[in-house]
């Protein structure tokens, strides 16, 4: 079993993130990135694929900088085989990043290639099914529950109020939600391993952007949060305050 | 569970390298989503929550500065105090029963043992197959442990061991034993020797010490040791003197400068965000000058101790650590984390007192960090031997 994993480099969502000076994009300055949190599920779900057919390879694929590089070694701490770095910039919309992407899969061989079902940073949800259409793959997103058997795969998706399960046969692409699995930590002997791992760059350069940023704003400020208090004494003030001053209930 | 964005207002960070900042992540997050939604309630049970240690054994956090040939990760000494630190973020107890497993059981063994001995132990230990503790504390012998009165006499291919050992952390739950004892005379401390004692042998006993107010998530115990019998293979071929045990401790003191650190930025993260929700006279309370100055005291230290722990670890990665530098900063940070813990305390008012928030939790438990692996005092004094020559005990 040939799996490859999609990922990308985005700020951790704990991180404070201001306007850049230039109003059209965000201050990276003294923010944490980290592997997209869905892409942690994709990692996840690879590596137990592998570990269950008891052969085969996992490897990451990502468009981006220089600093992607520590966003691969993170994947490849936790277990994955192979890392490649696209060097270029992702485009503002899906397609250009899809483009890049699908060309460097197509060239390689794989049964299965999986993605987060959505980045954090600019929540556009497009990139795995623009991928598997270049492809030509058959493609399920938002899945929580995957089995795969011999070529065969049943994919669990989340669709409004339930669940929808689809059937197809590999090769294909998937796009994972969380629940999906629990993505295990890099473990310290796999942290020291990663970096003797090996690291493909590929000048990729950059995707092609067919939409333009005019303009990024910050979200409204939030006033600070209350504590009313401890325990079941809060909750008359609790209720009184979201009944009198929230007017929630 | 909220995660843990770090304290660091001088960008230490960026002193640090990706693969140090990886490990610290690691155990951060495992933290954050394994040790703190549980520790509160086994602080109250007072029991160690010795559930959490095959996870931490699968990802390496003991020993991790070993060689990966007995199954280490070999991390660099920087890396490992960044364990330390987290983990005593969560928890001084949990991060105790780590630094008592690698740093007091697994280093007298590497550092003493024989090849056998090490081949046999270490992967062990390592994977937490077998836990540890070390006996050198007596009922009489705390500060001064040259006096200690537990003896090893050997009979045929046997050694005997009697003595009493106290204060003993992770002693009622340990697989395996390192008891310093004199093989010569009780007034010769060149005497004394290391042995590996497993738990199970006829005559080791351990019993909890009761009434405990501080560290109740571990384990303490005292061992009484009755003509326990171990072959003489058992005995620590390299260790001679009072200085091998208290090279044991060195190492131990070192994570516990990191460890301190660990604690005081879970105090100060608490005390700041409880600050900046709290409303009195309509206001939170983080904008009154006391509090901001409170605050600003706690975040000044912690950075200072961070540095100190910092250079104290590339020190000890370049080979050119000095024993007295290990005490000046378990000395300052402890007492550093001691302090801030407190006023973190006070700053939450009535809710400080409980257990759902760390800093009490975290200020009790700090009163025995300040006290064990050599008082603060004992520290100074070690410091004020290597500035002045003079030293003041003997
Ligand atoms: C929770 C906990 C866990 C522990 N775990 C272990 C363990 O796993 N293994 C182990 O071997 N030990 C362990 N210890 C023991 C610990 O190392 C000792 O408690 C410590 O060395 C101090 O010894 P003492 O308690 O006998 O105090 P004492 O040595 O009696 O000191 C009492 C006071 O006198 C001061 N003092 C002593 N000598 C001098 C001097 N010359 N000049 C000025 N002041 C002095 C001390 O600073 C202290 O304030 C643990 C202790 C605690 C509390």
């Amino acid at each position: 079993m040939r799996i490859i994993v999609c990922v990308k480099r985005v700020p951790d969502s704990e991180s404070r993130i201001a306007k850049a000076k230039d109003g059209l994009s965000v201050d990276t300055q003294g923010v944490k990135f980290v592997l997209n949190p869905y892409d942690e599920y994709a990692v996840e779900e690879a590596l137990k694929l592998k570990e269950a057919a008891g052969d085969g390879s996992v490897s990451v694929i990502t468009l981006g900088g220089e600093e992607s590089k520590e966003t691969l070694r993170t994947a490849l701490a936790m277990g994955v085989d192979e890392a490649v770095l696209l060097k270029g910039q992702p485009s503002v919309d899906g397609l250009g990043t899809a483009e890049k992407l699908a060309e460097a899969i197509k060239g390689r061989e794989y049964d299965l290639v999986l993605f987060g079902k959505q980045a954090i940073d600019d929540d556009n949800l497009q990139v795995p099914a623009m991928v598997a259409e270049l492809l030509g793959l058959p493609c399920a997103t938002v899945v929580t529950e995957l089995q795969v058997d011999g070529g065969a795969v049943t994919a669990t998706r989340e669709v409004e109020g339930g669940h929808e399960i689809v059937e197809f046969e590999l090769p294909g692409l998937i796009a994972a939600q969380k629940g999906l699995n629990e993505p295990r930590y890099p473990s310290l002997k796999g942290i020291m391993q990663a970096k003797k791992k090996p690291l493909e760059e590929v000048d990729a350069g950059d995707a092609e952007s067919r939409l333009e940023v005019v303009e990024v704003m910050n979200p409204p400020v939030r006033a600070a949060g209350q504590i009313v208090g401890e325990g079941a004494d809060a909750v008359p003030e609790l209720v009184r305050k979201l009944r009198d001053e929230a007017k929630v209930i | 569970m909220t995660k843990f964005e770090g304290v660091d207002y001088y960008n230490v960070d960026s002193l640090l390298s990706e693969e140090e900042r990886a490990v610290r992540d690691t155990v951060r997050d495992w933290v954050d989503e394994n040790l703190l939604p549980l520790i509160a309630r086994c602080y109250v049970e007072r029991r160690f929550p010795s559930e959490l240690v095959p996870q931490m054994a699968e990802l390496g956090f003991f020993g991790a500065n070993m060689p990966e040939k007995y199954g280490c990760a070999g991390l660099n000494n920087v890396a490992y105090g960044l364990i330390m630190q987290e983990l005593e973020r969560g928890d001084s107890g949990v991060r105790s029963f780590a630094s008592v497993q690698a740093s007091l059981v697994m280093y007298p063994i590497l550092e003493f043992g024989s090849g056998e001995q090490r081949d046999y132990w270490l992967p062990k230990l390592a994977k937490a197959e077998a836990v540890g503790c070390y006996g050198l504390t007596e009922p009489d012998y705390g500060s001064d442990p040259g006096g200690l009165t537990t003896r090893a006499v050997k009979d045929g291919e046997e050694w005997v061991i009697t003595g009493t050992k106290m204060w003993i952390t992770n002693a009622s739950i340990a697989d395996v034993a390192i008891i310093w004892a004199k093989t010569g005379e009780l007034d010769d401390p060149e005497s004394i020797r290391g042995f590996i004692v497993e738990t199970d042998r006829e005559g080791y006993v351990a019993s909890d010490q009761k009434g405990k107010l501080s560290l109740l998530a571990s384990d303490t115990s005292e061992i009484s040791l009755q003509e326990v019998r171990v072959p003489a293979a058992n005995l620590l071929p390299g260790s001679s003197g009072l200085r091998s045990p208290l090279m044991c401790l060195n190492q131990a003191r070192y994570g516990i400068a990191w460890g301190a650190v660990g604690a005081a930025m879970a105090c100060y993260a608490e005390a700041l965000s409880y600050a900046q929700n709290r409303l009195q006279f309509d206001r939170a309370i983080a904008g009154y000058q006391i509090q901001q100055i409170r605050l600003v005291e706690m975040l000044t230290e912690i950075t200072k101790g961070q540095l100190l722990a910092l250079q104290l670890g590339r020190l000890k990665d370049g080979g050119k650590l000095r024993h007295a530098q290990v005490s000046m900063a378990k000395r300052n940070n402890v007492n550093m984390a001691c302090e801030v813990a407190r006023e973190a305390r006070r700053l939450l008012g009535a809710n400080g007192i409980l257990v759902e928030y760390q800093s009490m939790r975290h200020m009790a438990n700090l009163e025995s960090v300040y006290t064990y692996e050599g008082t603060h005092d004992i520290h100074g004094l070690i410091v004020g031997e290597d500035i002045t020559g003079l030293s003041a005990v003997t």
